[in-house]
């Protein structure tokens, strides 16, 4: 009897079935709002965007890092290897030698997997993930002896033979098993999934700017022309933000699905770290039900702190916050995009979570705590407090400041912020006025016609009030002439420079944009500023999230530092890995409560490095981190180090 | 058959800004609207004299009013003749509104020549209507330093709600935006008495300086809470309803409010 027909039937009943997997899976994804990729050009990036993008966040772990690289480059050949050697029965020895090569290299690769889980860090998920370095094991064990014979080791047909039966029932078993979670697994939602899904990803990322080392931070604009022509008849198409899953883009779903449940994600999370009820992996998991449809029994990760897993429903066509995640997990967060900057698959948390929120104000008026108060003041008097906005400039009665509607035009436009009605930040744009007038700056503000930037009104969810803002200000800046913008607020700068480009307005256009302490750098470098060395202690930089991970600025503000004779003594999470401060997305306006506040958390990293002074680039920072209880090192912005530091012409 | 309840809101003025707005008591005349609404089942419209092109009339129905009626007045047209003539006939059973607008004349005497208009009872500065039972509504009335008085007032009637009851719920976009405005033609009267009036903005006057006498924070919070002690009048519990009749009907002899 000849069972040579069984390993190839098998074989191709699994990959038959991996096809109508992915039909399945992606008919899911489909489900979602068309978007803008070009699919040919995706796919012909995506082994260079694996190689680079990917791997260069992998990289940071070196060990799972070449795990992965071992594992996923041995199943990738030993499947196209399989395919030929033993589906199609090409009789060549080469091809059978390289594909032991390659099960082997896979072998090796699972084995450190295994090793992996052995103790696993409480950030990855358990479940089925702990199945699956067994499940590489057989499959790269059993392919490596089925391919024995075609190698010329074995004697063609020996496995077969029928005093082999006990190996060959073993043998098979390992294929079904081995098979089943690799080519089956793969497209009907195992953990293996996440190959398919992320390879797609990388394919058809919403943000295809992040490839090749670039930035894409700003968030997209919501389409409001959908409730200004409101046709009831097509009202169900026409939510503002996202209510349901199939209202995100159909790549973002996509996105979702390629989640490797690392929790590289969850371990960043200042939310998740104060107990607040968020968790990137399970809000990511959760999107999965959501498109997919089904309950959170399975989830065998960390939950949202304070929330029993298994309560979670949701399907493609219900709405997100009623049953499957509640809306303070998405008020929760700070879009501090930590968990962007972290997450290999290259998943957008920040967006998602911006695209419920939307809803949540536009859709539903459900912004908690302060936020309708902030958002009402913002509409109304163009500042999130309610303050006159005929009383803006009243910080710089003192300062003789340049006027551009006086001036017309100026080399520098000095963007205030609404730092301008805060007594603290208030002394940050002193400091740095003191600095831009001893460097012999030709600068200009926009006075009371500068506007809020629209920062909070979108983090908040409210993209009309955003807009509005946005457009207002690009008016008043298209009547000026001024080669470059320099702010000292972050959040502002993030906009001014990120997000006013999708507004259809040519006021920024050869604009340059930068934060106050590139500028100043600039300054110190060219020799405009004399200064003093600093000698007042240790000194730690804290790096605000939209200056660094939002903008990439993270020496210039190290050098200002250093210009000082200051040598920073670091925390451990900085630069792109900086924490954030409790202060972005709105945050402490909608307060979700959560066991310890992200303030203390960062001052007490602060605290560990010995530092006597905090530098900040930020004035939330600067509110958020003076409100941590003294005693605790002192708070200044790097403009009112630099200012104090000056050293003054005396005429 | 459900109740009637007509909430009248007006164009607000933000007090920093001078920028239109929805206007706070206005607001809350609307939120007590879709409270009954959902208590008692009542019928809710919302209702405004003047422009349905209006902005500001969508920050109200993104409370979640899926329309606005408005009676179509120009600029220089009395709102009263117009909302007595449409209440009249809209057979309304309470009607809402706000104790003064925020903008135009602001004489809050809108509920008042209502009231007389339509010979209703007027039932000014509520806090919330608690019951509805029988045609008697049960009403709290809001008094200086969170007091409340509690009224019965027979159906129909007209109420101006203080700034006690309950906040305005947020306004919300999307459902704002799509609210359908429906503008009606409505009895136009121009207001002639205003037609002569002269506008002028405000001067702010100077302020006197209040001399704090307390010196301990607990005299400090008594003169903050303690009740005003009026030195006239006086309360009257005991007495029939004719000797009541007639005192009130003395102290206004007195105080020359009738002749
Ligand atoms: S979202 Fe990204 S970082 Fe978080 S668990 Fe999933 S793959 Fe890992
Ligand atoms: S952006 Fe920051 S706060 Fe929000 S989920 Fe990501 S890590 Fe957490």
């Amino acid at each position: 009897m000849s069972f040579e027909w069984l390993h190839p039937a098998l074989i191709a009943t699994a990959l038959v079935l991996a096809v109508i997997g992915a039909v399945r899976r992606v008919s899911l994804w489909r489900a979602g709002q068309p978007d803008q990729v070009n699919l040919m050009a995706g796919l012909m990036a995506m082994p260079k965007r694996y190689l680079h993008d990917l791997h260069d966040v992998v990289e940071r772990d070196k060990y799972m890092s070449k795990t992965h690289a071992a594992t996923g480059g041995g199943f990738v050949l030993s499947a196209v290897l399989i395919i030929l050697v033993h589906l199609f029965d090409v009789d060549s020895q080469i091809l059978a030698w390289a594909l032991l090569a390659s099960s082997a290299l896979m072998f090796v690769g699972a084995l450190f997997v295994f090793k992996r889980r052995l103790n696993p860090p409480s950030r990855i998920s358990k479940g089925p993930w702990m199945r699956l370095p067994k499940s590489l094991l057989a499959f790269a064990g059993s392919f490596f002896i089925l391919t024995l014979p075609a190698a010329g080791i074995l004697p063609e047909g020996f496995l077969l033979q029928t005093g082999n039966v006990l190996l060959t029932v073993v043998l098979t078993a390992l294929i079904i098993w081995g098979m089943g979670e690799m080519f089956f697994g793969m497209s009907w939602g195992g953990p293996m999934k996440h190959a398919f899904a992320g390879a797609l990803h990388l394919a058809f990322h919403r943000r295809q700017e992040r490839f090749g080392g670039g930035r894409s931070t700003g968030l997209k604009p919501v389409d409001l022309s959908v409730v200004e022509e409101f046709n009831p008849a097509t009202s169900d198409k026409q939510v503002l933000g996202v209510a349901k899953p199939k209202d995100f883009k159909w790549n973002q779903l996509l996105g979702f699905d390629a989640c490797v449940q690392c929790g590289r994600c969850e371990a960043m999370c200042p939310a998740f770290a104060a107990g607040q009820p968020l968790n990137p992996k399970k809000l990511i998991q959760d999107m999965v039900i959501g498109l997919a449809g089904g309950d959170d029994a399975k989830y065998a990760g960390s939950p949202y702190p304070g929330k029993e897993v298994g309560n979670a429903k949701g399907g493609p066509e219900l709405i997100i916050t009623d049953g499957l995640v509640s809306p303070e997990t998405l008020w929760s967060c700070t879009t501090c995009r930590a968990c962007v900057e972290e997450c290999p698959m290259m998943i957008e948390h920040v967006d998602a979570i911006v695209d419920m929120r939307r809803f949540l104000t536009m859709e539903k008026g459900e912004t908690p705590n302060k936020g309708a108060e902030i958002l009402d003041n913002i509409i109304a008097t163009d500042n999130p407090n309610g303050y006159s906005p005929a009383s803006r400039t009243n910080w710089a009665a003192d300062q003789n400041l340049p006027v551009m509607s006086d001036v017309k035009q100026a080399e520098v436009l000095f963007w205030v912020s609404d730092g301008a009605f805060d007594m603290r930040s208030q002394r940050i744009l002193r400091s740095f006025v003191k600095l831009l007038k001893a460097a012999n700056v030709d600068f200009a503000v926009l006075g009371d016609e500068e506007l809020d930037s629209g920062d909070v009104a979108r983090r908040l969810g409210d993209d009309a009030a955003f807009q509005n803002l946005a457009k207002r200000n690009l008016e008043t800046l298209s009547k000026y002439k001024f080669s470059k913008i320099v702010t000292t607020d972050p959040h502002a700068y993030h906009c001014l420079r990120n997000e006013y480009q999708d507004l259809g307005s040519n006021a920024l256009d050869g604009v340059e944009v930068l934060h106050h302490t590139t500028f100043l750098n600039e300054l110190v470098q060219a020799g405009k500023l004399r200064l003093d060395s600093f000698n007042g202690g240790t000194v730690t930089y804290h790096d605000p999230c939209y200056l660094g991970r939002y903008n990439g600025e993270y020496e210039a503000p190290r050098e200002l530092l250093r210009s000082l004779g200051i040598e920073i003594a670091e925390m451990e999470r900085s630069g792109f890995r900086s924490r954030c401060c409790g202060g972005g997305g709105g945050a402490p306006i909608t307060d979700i409560p959560g066991e310890r506040r992200i303030a203390d958390m960062r001052m007490e990293e602060v605290n560990s490095t010995g530092a006597e002074l905090v530098a900040v680039g930020c004035q939330q920072c600067t509110a958020m981190l003076e409100g941590v209880a003294e005693p605790r090192p002192e708070v200044k912005d790097i403009a009112e180090i630099l200012a104090g530091q000056l050293i003054e012409e005396v005429h | 058959m459900p109740l009637n309840v007509v909430s009248l809101v007006s164009v607000g003025r933000h007090p920093q800004s001078g920028r239109q707005r929805r206007a706070e008591q206005d607001g809350r005349a609307v939120e007590l609207g879709m409270n009954l609404k959902v208590v008692q089942n009542s019928q809710l419209t919302v209702l405004h004299a003047g422009a349905s092109s209006e902005p500001v009339l969508r920050t109200y129905a993104g409370m979640g009013l899926p329309e606005l009626k408005v009676l179509e007045l120009a600029e220089q047209d009395d709102a009263v003749p117009a909302l007595g003539d449409y209440l009249q006939s809209a057979n309304a059973d309470i009607v809402l509104t706000g104790v003064r607008a925020e903008s135009g004349e602001s004489s809050g005497m809108v509920p008042y020549l209502l009231a007389e208009q339509l010979g209703w009872p007027l039932v000014p500065r509520i806090a919330d209507i608690v019951s509805i039972d029988d045609g008697v509504a049960e009403i709290l009335l809001a008094l200086p330093r969170g007091q409340r008085r509690a009224v019965s007032v027979p159906l129909p009637f007209v109420a101006s709600v203080d700034n006690a009851a309950a906040e305005a719920r947020q306004t919300a976009y999307g459902p704002g935006m799509r609210a359908r405005i429906e503008g009606n033609k409505a009895v136009t009267e121009v207001d002639e008495v205003r037609a002569g009036w002269q506008e002028s903005d405000a001067k702010p006057r100077p302020k006197r300086l209040k001399v704090v006498k307390a010196k301990t924070a607990a005299d400090r919070f008594k003169a903050a809470t303690a009740k005003p002690q009026g030195k006239a009048g006086k309360v009257m519990k005991s007495e029939s309803a004719k000797e009541q009749a007639e005192e009130i009907f003395k102290l206004l002899l007195e105080e020359k409010v009738i002749k």
